[in-house]
């Protein structure tokens, strides 16, 4: 079953963390022309049942492997290192007191003078350091130095979880 | 010319044969059904010419109903047995359409499970029961107008219904006996009847008003692809709420307290849709309202209106905002703006959506009929009458799906916006030593509070062995459809015991609840019954015969041995012998026999798929090797 592949190779794409986002697009498209339900609607039950399952499988895939936290994961997965659940990575002092930075700007832009532009601009210090990170794991997985690539997918999460706080905040700021 | 078909040797012409299906836009304040007739989709006008049919239905006694116009036109004359926006009760709890207040006037009683039902002359109707009477005038109007069995129907439902919502449009749709090919979210129907027109491929946004809903969806259009990248919207925000807001603000002008009866504050409301549909295209309008035998001469001018409705307005911009920021795309990329839904008609909200996305939005279309129109070139597509169509639609949840863990919170397991259909799987652990049951609670929303979130439904997983707090492992398994619909699954993984459920809403019926309906429904004898289950057993006997013929034709030399397909060939002309014979139940076994033979065929035909899509071959080549 092809189910069984991992998703670079369901996509046809080499097991990499540089991705060609254009052609995964484009893979994306083709495949869900062939396995989605509505191209199944007229066949059998099973045919259906089948369908939505692959279908489950590729939009699945196509979610891991766009983002790249969950692409980084995912690759370290593939390699046998689970960084989804709890971890025990031991993360330098320095990375967590810029943290603890970060987020308390995070709490003063909510009072700032103007709320938007300060949680733009510290939205973008974080994606550039995210940039940095990408780099840094890219490296670090070529060179199979996989325990210091799952010290830098513990950083991404702490900083994607910082975005995704903005984010919230700034919903919040607007209602 | 006309052209001939011939039909391959070892394949029916059948296949060929135009199925009907159509196409159904079941709205808050009109429905409407469409089919596509000789290669166009055309929305179908009932015995009078007229398109619309309102979504309204009055209930004069047990066996007697008026849907449409008729009811309408009784609304404020019979307030209690006149039901108008039900789509607004759809899914909710009691509570909820208590807190609808003057909105819903009727006499509701609490019904199982805490499904609302409303107090009628012809006894009490949940809303799923309304909805099915608006389907069937709109079936019946098709039925006649078509001229044969439907296939079945497309239904569509706003994008930001939830998973209550969209499961009591389904059960409406059973009670109507229509089988659902799709639920299919508005805001997509209406860009695949937009986007089929235009042939641009790019990002577009669909903004969609209607009487008691709001979406905006954002999607990109690729060679015949619809993805929805981002969906978002208010499922109790719509052009009615602009009713109220007028209708309240008539009532001041008049004196009156906010303590209507029930047929004064329904024919405020009336009236309220009247001036605001005049001040469409006036700048004022001149108006005497008739109450407690008094006459009082009104006018209310369009600037008036604007501020009664502006709120509104702009709950519905910072929707659109948050969607766009969801879809990661900026407002420059967003190259055409649909408008859908009667609201948009309202000046205001032209205005304030063309100055939010800096572009003249398209009106260009009839924002009444567009909904319905796409969704019958979709009903065309999966009915199999355009086997070589690229059109594809990829749609996304509206909310995220979670459930509650320790403390009240909500743990998401599939975010809003992630495409579907989708299953994930997540692992929860115990929290007390030798627990052994532990309660699943399913939510849907984004707040971090089980409270703030809509409660789905609950079930149990027993029979967990006895281990300390934190030792056992349970997976809980989340299964979203193409129609958007949830099913939940939950296992511990240690000793293997499972528990699942197709999500019933909290509020929602019951399986045999809706069989009981379904039966009571019917004035046929028994015998009729059975007659019908063994049609529908021949017709899925039929189908499946069909589809595997069709299936060997093209593919059974490659991916089968000789052996395999000998094997298969002898279980289909034993099904065909079978379904010609009048024994359902070994109708029913022998379909389920061949389904299961067939499996690893089709699982060989899935992967067949996929290395081809890989290697970048386009359908139309696939196709004529075929």
């Amino acid at each position: 079953m092809d189910i069984s592949k991992n998703f670079f190779e369901f996509f046809g794409l080499p097991v990499s963390f540089q991705i060609d986002q254009t052609l995964l697009s484009e893979r994306y498209r083709e495949l869900q022309k062939q396995l989605h339900p509505d191209r199944h609607a007229h066949l059998s039950d099973r045919e259906q049942r089948l369908s939505v399952q692959y279908t489950a499988h590729l939009n699945e895939g196509m979610a891991t492997l766009k983002s790249p936290l969950r692409r980084a994961q995912y690759l370290l997965l593939i390699e046998g290192i689970d960084t989804t659940g709890e971890s025990s990575v031991k993360i330098d002092p320095m990375f967590l007191m810029q943290q603890m930075e970060l987020r308390e700007r995070l709490e003063d832009a909510r009072d700032a003078a103007d709320p938007f532009a300060e949680l733009e601009s510290l939205g973008e210090e974080v994606q550039s350091e995210l940039a940095g990170l990408r780099r840094q794991f890219d490296q670090c997985y070529l060179s199979k130095a996989l325990e210091e690539a799952a010290a830098v997918v513990r950083k991404m999460q702490f900083l994607e979880k910082l975005l995704l706080e903005i984010e919230n905040l700034e919903d919040q700021l607007e209602d | 010319m006309a052209l001939l078909q011939i039909a391959e040797p070892g394949q029916s012409a059948a296949p060929h044969q135009h199925k009907l299906a159509v196409g159904i836009d079941l709205g808050t304040t009109n429905s409407l059904v469409a089919s596509v007739k000789s290669g166009e989709a055309v929305t179908l006008p009932d015995g009078e010419g007229q398109h619309l049919l309102p979504s309204v239905v009055r209930y004069l006694c047990p066996l007697e109903k008026q849907v449409g116009q008729v009811a309408r036109d009784a609304a404020a004359e019979d307030p209690y047995n006149t039901i108008v926006s039900v789509k607004r009760l759809m899914g909710r709890g009691v509570d909820d359409v208590k807190a609808l207040g003057s909105e819903a006037p009727y006499k509701f009683v609490p019904g199982d499970g805490g499904m609302p039902f409303i107090d009628t002359a012809a006894g009490n109707k949940s809303p799923v029961e309304v909805s099915a009477d608006i389907l069937r005038s709109l079936l019946d109007r098709a039925a006649v107008s078509l001229g044969g069995d439907l296939e079945g129907a497309v239904i569509t439902v706003p994008a930001y219904f939830d998973d209550a919502q969209r499961q009591a449009t389904k059960d409406a749709a059973k009670l109507a006996d229509v089988k659902v090919l799709r639920l299919l979210n508005e805001p997509t129907a209406a860009a695949v009847a937009y986007g089929l027109d235009q042939k641009n491929d790019g990002v577009i946004a669909v903004y969609d008003l209607g009487g008691g809903t709001f979406d905006i969806s954002v999607l990109r259009l690729n060679k015949g692809v619809f993805e929805v990248l981002a969906t978002g919207g208010d499922s109790a925000l719509g052009g009615d709420d602009f009713d109220l807001a007028l209708a309240r603000h008539l009532a001041a002008e008049c004196g009156l307290g906010d303590a209507l009866d029930a047929g004064s504050a329904r024919y405020l409301t009336e009236l309220a849709k009247k001036v605001k549909e005049q001040l469409s295209s006036d700048a004022a309008a001149q108006l005497s309202v008739n109450v407690d035998g008094q006459q009082h001469d009104l006018s209310v001018t369009r600037e008036q209106f604007d501020d009664l409705i502006s709120g509104l307005v702009s709950r519905t911009l910072r929707a659109c905002k948050r969607t766009l920021k969801d879809a990661g795309v900026t407002v420059d990329e967003v190259q055409d703006v649909v408008m859908v839904g009667g609201s948009t008609r309202v000046p205001l909200v032209r205005e304030k959506v063309g100055h939010l996305f800096a572009r003249e939005p398209h009106i260009d279309i009839d924002p009444d009929r567009v909904v319905a129109i796409g969704a019958a070139i979709q009903a065309d597509v999966l009915a199999g009458n355009k086997p070589d169509s690229e059109m594809l639609l990829l749609d996304v949840i509206p909310l995220s799906l979670g459930l509650e863990t320790m403390g009240g919170l909500t743990e998401k397991v599939i975010h809003r916006n992630t495409s579907i259909p989708v299953g994930r799987a997540q692992e929860f652990t115990t929290y007390q030593d030798g627990q052994t049951a532990m309660a699943i609670h399913v939510v849907q929303g984004e707040r971090e509070l089980v409270e703030d979130c809509r409660s789905l439904a609950r079930f149990v997983l027993r029979g967990i062995p006895p281990m300390a707090a934190g030792a056992a492992k349970i997976r809980v398994t989340y299964q979203v459809d193409a129609d958007g619909l949830l099913s939940v699954a939950a296992k511990e993984m240690s000793t293997g015991v499972e528990s699942s459920i197709q999500v019933k809403p909290s509020y929602g019926l019951a399986d045999d609840q809706i069989a009981e309906m379904l039966k009571a429904s019917y004035s046929h004898a028994q015998e009729d019954l059975d007659a019908r289950a063994l049609r529908e057993q021949q017709v899925e006997a039929e189908r499946l015969v069909l589809a595997l013929t069709q299936a060997l034709a093209a593919d059974g030399d490659a991916l089968l041995s000789a052996d395999e397909r000998a094997a298969l060939e002898s279980e289909i002309a034993l099904l065909r012998q079978t379904a010609a014979g009048s024994d359902t139940r070994a109708i029913e076994q022998g379909v389920a026999k061949l389904a299961k033979a067939s499996d690893e065929f089709a699982a060989r035909r899935m992967d067949q798929n996929i290395q081809r899509a890989l290697q970048g071959q386009t359908i139309e080549q696939i196709e004529e090797k075929n």
